[in-house]
């Protein structure tokens, strides 16, 4: 097993066994931060840079704790100090930074397709940290990690996407990985929420929350996209959302027995997820988080020794 | 001057003759199969001659966007693709909203002398959507149609009068049908492809309504609409139902909507990024049927230059259009050579039923006394579309770069030589 590729751009490029050799490779990583001195070299005298076009605080320091864990020189973009702003296009951005002899880059970016779009036009490793409403293969590798860790296995497993799913990336990344690791997904959404022509991501699609949720084992929320919306006719209130489509404790009663509950953050807590629920016993939010590290601790790690 | 082809394969949209042309000034002067004198012979001998194209449906971006084409590129590279005619549509900038401007852009088409140069008048000012323009001054300027193109008129009160005001002086609307309320920035077609790549989608309903409403309308006020660059199954069922019950419309379709579907976005390449985008299989075959069928009257290129480092930018931000005069030729005898259409039926939808639209009564045929607007077209060329044989500025074509079969090889416009195939010596 391995992975042969400069980039990392989603699930759906992704072989079975190339999932397989990501998890197993963070698996050594959680050991490394599980002790106190959380520090290897592998990426030492590298230079990884966080191009964020797009804001996002919790991915950002999951993958700078990374890189910096693996001894690189980790470096921050975003956006809002950026040239882009001043009429720059995204290549010439890229390669100014590219001309600094950057290693890799995790990209985030506002737009479908720009993670590839980039990767096709430079030299330096990508990795796709959430473009537009396509990938986030990360988010989907550490959601596998975890239930993994739990559930010790993938093979014949329910889960359960819930929410926002015609904006969600994570959606997109965890449904072309779990398919090929043997795990049925069923979603459900809001009919606005929902991808037009849904049928061609091959998953059961549930009615009410009830048939949504009944004996799944692992119930993963989505948050509502509002900035992602495009000015679409927005959702009535968050009221009747978390009436028909939130998850509070009466209905985790209807999953098999200790399911996990996943949110890829930040949580609108009181819509998509109730509080007795999100700090609750099968919340696993936050084992979500501490995985994440070690998840791009292994994709650095592994693009990182791609380059040669 | 006289220009004398033999041995041409003459296609009229009725029937395809063997016979000798004489071209003498600006007329056909004789179809005969005797050989006769002349300044200039032609042996034309294995290629298909044909009236020369007319385009009702460009982007020549001049006045204001000049870098990604003007009338003088846009010209060269109507020609270089056997187009003779072709209609400008009124984006520019300044629009074409008034008889000044249109006056201006037909002679510069002039002043370089490949093509005549019809332009569409905008509908309403600036195309602000609210008050229409000065057609009657248009009209005598020269303006042969009315469109606000890819700003569609989302008020069906300005769009009625419209279509009143534009029949009172003999001329019409075309219609770029989208109902701008369900855009939503919609980047490509809404479907299964848009669903995988998560690019923001445009249902095709979006067209069908508008393209109902404009009908409708067209019912109401007897005017006539012609329906641009039509791109689903159920405009096209809408179109059938309403040529069925006498309204007048008419109808065109555009080379890569009867080419390319949404599969083609796949790898997220700009260059198919279009509107109304690519559409599905099923759309693709609808448009096919309808042009085989003689639902569908015109091909048109909807030719839109854009710079290459426009396109060259993340997907949402790329802007729509490609550019199609130079790949008429070869992806409509594709249609031939598939057995979708005869050739007649090419002439027909590419020259013969634009000239009846357009009432343009010496144009669309070979014929005697008609002007010599002719296009050599050889079927077995092959040849890379490179930046060689590029007349526009803008390169923004996904065939760009690619091997094309058949292309015009001579085009005369008025009895001169406007245009000769590279290296090829005919
Ligand atoms: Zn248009």
């Amino acid at each position: 097993m391995s992975y042969k590729h400069k980039d990392l751009l989603g699930t759906r490029e992704l072989s079975r066994d190339e999932i397989l050799f990501f998890l197993d490779s963070a698996k050594e990583f959680k050991n490394l931060n599980n002790q106190s001195i959380k520090k290897s070299d592998n990426l030492r005298g590298k230079t990884v840079i966080n191009a964020f076009f797009e804001n996002s605080t919790r991915t950002r320091i999951s993958f700078e704790t990374a890189a910096k864990r693996l001894g690189a020189d980790a470096i921050n973009f975003s956006a809002a100090q950026s040239s882009t702003k001043k009429g720059e296009t995204l290549i010439d951005t890229i390669r100014n930074m590219e001309a600094m002899k950057t290693d890799i880059f995790v990209v985030r970016h506002e737009c479908s397709g720009s993670a590839e779009f980039i990767a096709k036009n430079t030299d330096a490793s990508i990795v796709n940290g959430g473009d537009g409403l396509n990938e986030h293969p990360t988010q989907a590798l550490l959601d596998l990690f975890t239930i993994r860790e739990n559930k010790g296995k993938f093979e014949g497993l329910n889960v359960a996407i819930i929410g926002d799913i015609e904006h969600s990336r994570v959606a997109r990344s965890n449904i072309w990985a779990m398919h090929k690791l043997g795990i049925n997904v069923r979603l459900f959404a809001p009919p606005m929420m929902m991808p037009h022509r849904v049928e061609v991501f091959e998953c059961e699609v549930a009615k009410t929350m009830e048939e949504a949720l009944d004996g799944v084992d692992v119930i993963m929320m989505l948050r509502i996209q509002l900035e992602r919306q495009g000015g679409a006719v927005a959702f009535p209130s968050g009221r009747e959302y978390s009436k028909f489509f939130g998850l509070n404790k009466n209905r985790v009663k209807l999953a098999n027995p200790n399911p996990l509950i996943f949110h890829p953050g930040p949580i609108n807590r009181g819509v998509e997820i109730n509080s007795d629920v999100a700090d609750g016993e099968h919340s696993f939010v936050l084992n979500q988080v501490e995985n994440g590290v070690a998840v791009r601790m292994a994709v650095l790690d592994i693009l990182n020794k791609n380059r040669g | 001057m006289k220009i004398f082809i033999k041995n041409a394969t003459i296609v009229n949209s009725d029937k395809t003759i063997q016979s000798n042309i004489l071209i003498d000034g600006e007329n056909i002067a004789k179809i005969t199969d005797e050989i006769l004198e002349a300044d200039e012979v032609i042996d034309a001998t294995g290629k298909f001659v044909v009236p020369g194209l007319i385009d009702m449906h460009v982007h020549f971006r001049d006045p204001g966007y000049e870098y990604k084409d003007d009338i003088n590129s846009g010209s060269e590279a109507a020609v270089a693709g056997g187009v003779t005619t072709a209609l400008p549509m009124a984006n520019t900038n300044p629009v074409n909203d008034n008889a000044v401007i249109t006056r201006d852009m037909i002679a510069k088409a002039k002043a370089r002398g490949l093509i005549d140069l019809l332009p569409i008048g905008a509908i309403t000012k600036k195309l602000g959507g609210e008050g229409i323009t000065e057609m009657g001054d248009m009209t005598q300027a020269g303006a042969v149609a009315f469109s606000d193109d890819g700003l569609p008129v989302s008020s069906s009160d300005v769009m009625r009068a419209a279509l009143e005001y534009s029949n009172h002086f003999g001329s019409f609307v075309i219609s770029h049908c989208e109902d701008c309320s369900m855009c939503r920035t919609g980047v490509m077609h809404e479907g299964k492809v848009s669903a995988i790549l998560g690019l923001k989608g445009m249902p095709r309903e979006k067209e069908e309504i508008m393209v109902s409403r404009d009908m409708l309308l067209a019912k109401l006020t007897g005017g006539h609409i012609h329906i641009a660059h039509v791109s689903s199954a159920w405009s096209l069922k809408m179109i059938e139902m309403a040529k069925k019950e006498g309204i007048n419309v008419t109808c065109e379709a555009t080379p890569h909507h009867f080419t390319f579907t949404d599969e083609n976005l796949m790898s997220y390449d700009t260059n198919f990024k279009m509107s109304p985008p690519l559409r599905e299989v099923s759309d693709k075959e609808a448009v096919r049927n309808a042009l085989k069928s003689g639902l569908v009257d015109v091909i048109a290129t909807d030719h839109a230059p854009h710079l290459d480092d426009e396109k060259f930018v993340e997907f949402d931000k790329a802007p729509f259009g490609i550019i199609g005069l130079q790949t008429l030729v070869p992806l409509s005898l594709k249609l031939v050579e598939e057995g979708v259409i005869s050739l007649e039926r090419m002439v027909e939808l590419t020259s013969t039923n634009p000239a009846r639209i357009l009432k343009l009564n010496n144009k669309g045929r070979i014929k005697e006394g008609y002007l010599a607007d002719i296009a050599i077209i050889d079927p077995n060329l092959e040849y890379i579309y490179d930046a060689k044989l590029n007349k526009s500025k803008s390169i923004n074509s996904p065939l760009f770069g690619k091997k094309l079969k058949g292309a015009a090889v001579m085009t005369i416009k008025s009895g001169k030589i406007v245009w000769n195939f590279p290296n090829l010596l005919i």
